[in-house]
């Protein structure tokens, strides 16, 4: 196992929750110690966790890549924590209300010195029940939050009805179908389901599949997403599956690609590099695990805009199915044309 | 490529071990007394065999810089503390929000630090310090050779401050991108910083002119200027490279000296103060005198894994101090 230090980053629209999540992680009795990088002092106050205040700073990249942004204090703090290592088990970084979570990826991708000490657990996201949907509708940061999020959790749930929280999850759902949902009440949650997550983790990127295949924590459904049933796009709007009502965002999306038959490397790392070069503003993250011709083993890639990381994970199992597979989650992606490209990488 | 060099002109018996114990971020001299600072709290002194601990700061230490009679450093119990080679500390400042101090300087003139975007100094006449807001946090502080005027590097550019001043508006030198650690050319010609991209940029201060050092494999952590501010070594590469500063031009249009490449990348670099030669530490623990005219190499230190972090010659020359990130350190006495 690696020995680089974990980072959770919780995200949230103002006042979903993000502090009482933050307090819950310090105050319980888990036998850890955490280093916490916060925006506003004051609200939080454990004796034993290492607190630094952060100034949020988004700093562009001289790559000729207008979206590769990273947080330049990140970079600065995690350096500066790394003098105290041992004295802490993992990073957690709060972000503001109005942050983009992108930055705060892009930063373990792109800073050599904070990818070689530390690694991104996952993105988690508070979200309010009651207020979400309208803030899906007037903050982009929000839908970004949603989109971005690894785990979700709905907090507040006991201030809305069972009808309002099955929406709320819906159109979550419809913006990011690959994240853990959790319905919590001021943020009540055992704290394996937002740490230690390793959503980041190339060896872990097996959860590419709509989440609500899985049964989770009993409000999970059972439910198929991949369809290619031509639907309307340009506005929101819900429809039943089976019972279930089922939304698509108007602007951001995800979809799944996916091929029995072997790729061609050749035809897909230019592809893929080539897509997220011309494509990556609107491409927030991808995954994926693919079967390349000849190739025993599984290769698996991840992206955050224009940035891809990959590798080999391990050698394809006898009877598993060798079957490649590849999700998007964006705002406004050309998803016939990604579609086609991935066809076409068929060798 | 192997980075096996041949034992017979080797320096590696003559390394005198010091057990740090932690990591070494940074070395320094006081007079022949080699001052390892420490990842957290400490300074440790070494005098010909002899060490000694001083506690200076309550946590991590983020910064240190050095005038030959005292260590200036930065913790993040957000104090600023001096210490001298008897090991005796001052706190010289406290932030009163208890911010980092992520950065630190220190001239002759006085010293400077700073928290986030605000950057102090206080010369050593005055009992207050004088206080710049930056567009954003500093990335590195650097006196300049003469008169009490700081660099301050940020996003976007750099600050040329005065600080006793006042009232005179601080030049701002642009150029788009993070820069971090920052240094006057000691001529007082030339600017150069360190930026989060792997590259160097500088600036000519007579007119502005700018100057793209680029060709690195990682970021810039370590600059060191050769004797009369003729070349500036450089770590990020599997090589050192050194920059053409002689001639007025500075490196304008000019490629780099390449030397000493290696399987592993350079980690720290210390120019002699005196003669063309110039120590390097590598990723792999390894260290050479490399002499800038023919490249030849004098092995001072084997391969053993852990990073060359701290480097540092006393100011005649006689004496290399170094640290590894896994608290291996020594001085090598000429």
């Amino acid at each position: 196992m690696s020995d680089k230090i974990p980072v959770t980053v919780l995200t949230g629209y103002l006042g979903a929750g993000k502090t009482t999540l933050l307090n819950r992680i310090l105050s319980e009795n888990h036998g850890k110690k955490y280093a916490v990088i916060v925006n506003e002092f004051g609200e939080i106050g454990i004796d034993n966790d290492l607190v630094v205040g952060a100034d949020e700073e988004v700093f562009e990249m001289n790559n000729g890549c207008i979206c590769c942004t990273v947080r330049g204090d990140l970079i600065r703090i995690i350096d500066g924590l790394m003098r105290r290592k041992g004295k802490f088990d993992a990073i957690i970084v709060e972000t503001t209300g109005l942050a983009d979570p992108a930055p705060v990826a892009q930063t373990f991708f792109v800073d050599e010195n904070v990818g070689k000490r530390a690694k991104l657990d996952a993105v988690v996201t508070v979200a309010d029940a009651k207020w979400l949907k309208d803030r899906l509708r007037d903050a982009p940061e929000a839908k970004n939050q949603i989109a971005f999020a690894d785990v979700i959790l709905i907090n507040k749930t006991d201030l809305v009805s069972d009808t309002d929280l099955r929406e709320v999850e819906a159109r979550i759902r419809g913006i990011n179908p690959y994240a853990r949902l959790h319905r919590t009440e001021r943020c009540a949650i055992p704290l394996p389901e937002v740490l230690g997550r390793n959503a980041f983790d190339l060896d872990r990127i097996l959860d590419i599949e709509p989440s609500f295949l899985e049964s989770g924590d009993g409000h999970d459904h059972d439910h198929d997403h991949d369809h290619d049933h031509g639907h309307d796009h340009g506005h929101d709007h819900g429809h039943d599956h089976g019972g279930l009502r089922h939304y698509h965002d108007e602007d951001m999306q995800s979809f799944s690609v996916k091929s029995e038959r072997p790729l061609d490397p050749d035809k897909f790392f230019p592809w893929i590099q080539n897509l997220v070069a011309q494509e990556g503003q609107k491409i927030l993250r991808c995954k994926g695990i693919l079967s390349f011709k000849d190739d025993p083993e599984r290769f698996v890639f991840q992206g955050v805009h224009m940035i891809l990381d990959g590798d080999h994970q391990r050698a394809w199992q006898d009877g598993e199915e060798r079957m490649s597979r590849a999700v998007f989650i964006g705002r406004d992606m050309p998803e016939e044309m990604i579609r086609k490209g991935f066809a076409e990488c068929v060798a | 490529m192997t980075d096996a060099r041949p034992d017979n002109a080797s320096l590696v018996e003559r390394i005198r071990p010091v057990a740090a114990g932690a990591a070494v971020v940074a070395v320094h001299f006081l007079g022949d007394d080699a001052v390892f600072v420490l990842g957290e709290e400490a300074l440790l002194f070494w005098r010909d065999g002899e060490e000694h601990r001083a506690a200076v700061h309550g946590g991590a230490i983020l910064a240190s810089a050095c005038d030959g009679e005292r260590v200036v450093t930065g913790g993040d119990d957000g104090q600023v503390a001096a210490t001298d080679n008897k090991g005796a500390s001052e706190t010289l400042a406290t932030d009163p929000r208890r911010r980092w101090v992520d950065h630190v300087a220190v001239a002759n003139g006085g010293i400077a630090w700073s928290c986030g975007k605000q950057a102090f100094a206080r010369s050593t006449k005055a009992t207050a310090e004088r206080a710049v807001e930056l567009p954003s946090s500093a990335g590195g502080l650097a006196f300049a050779p003469k008169g009490f005027r700081l660099a301050i590097a940020h996003y976007n550019g750099a600050t040329l401050w005065f600080p006793n001043a006042p009232e005179a508006k601080p030049d701002r030198l642009e150029w788009k991108g993070s820069h971090l650690d920052v240094n006057f050319s000691p001529d007082g010609r030339f600017l150069v910083t360190a930026m989060q991209e792997p590259a160097l940029h500088g600036w000519r201060l007579v007119d502005g002119k700018h100057m793209r050092m680029s060709g690195y494999a990682t970021k810039v952590r370590s600059m060191s200027w050769g004797p009369g501010a003729k070349w500036l070594a450089t770590s990020g590469a599997n090589q050192l490279v050194i920059w053409p500063f002689a001639g007025k031009d500075g490196p304008m249009g000019k490629a780099p000296k390449v030397l000493s490449p290696a399987e592993h990348r350079i980690t720290a670099v210390a120019a002699h103060p005196k003669q063309e030669v110039c120590a390097v530490g590598y990723e792999d623990g390894m260290m050479l005198l490399t002499r800038i005219e023919d490249n030849a190499e004098i092995l001072a230190r084997q391969p053993d894994n852990a990073a060359i972090f701290a480097l540092a010659w006393n100011a005649t020359g006689n004496r290399l101090a170094f640290g590894t990130e896994d608290g291996a350190a020594g001085v090598i006495a000429f």
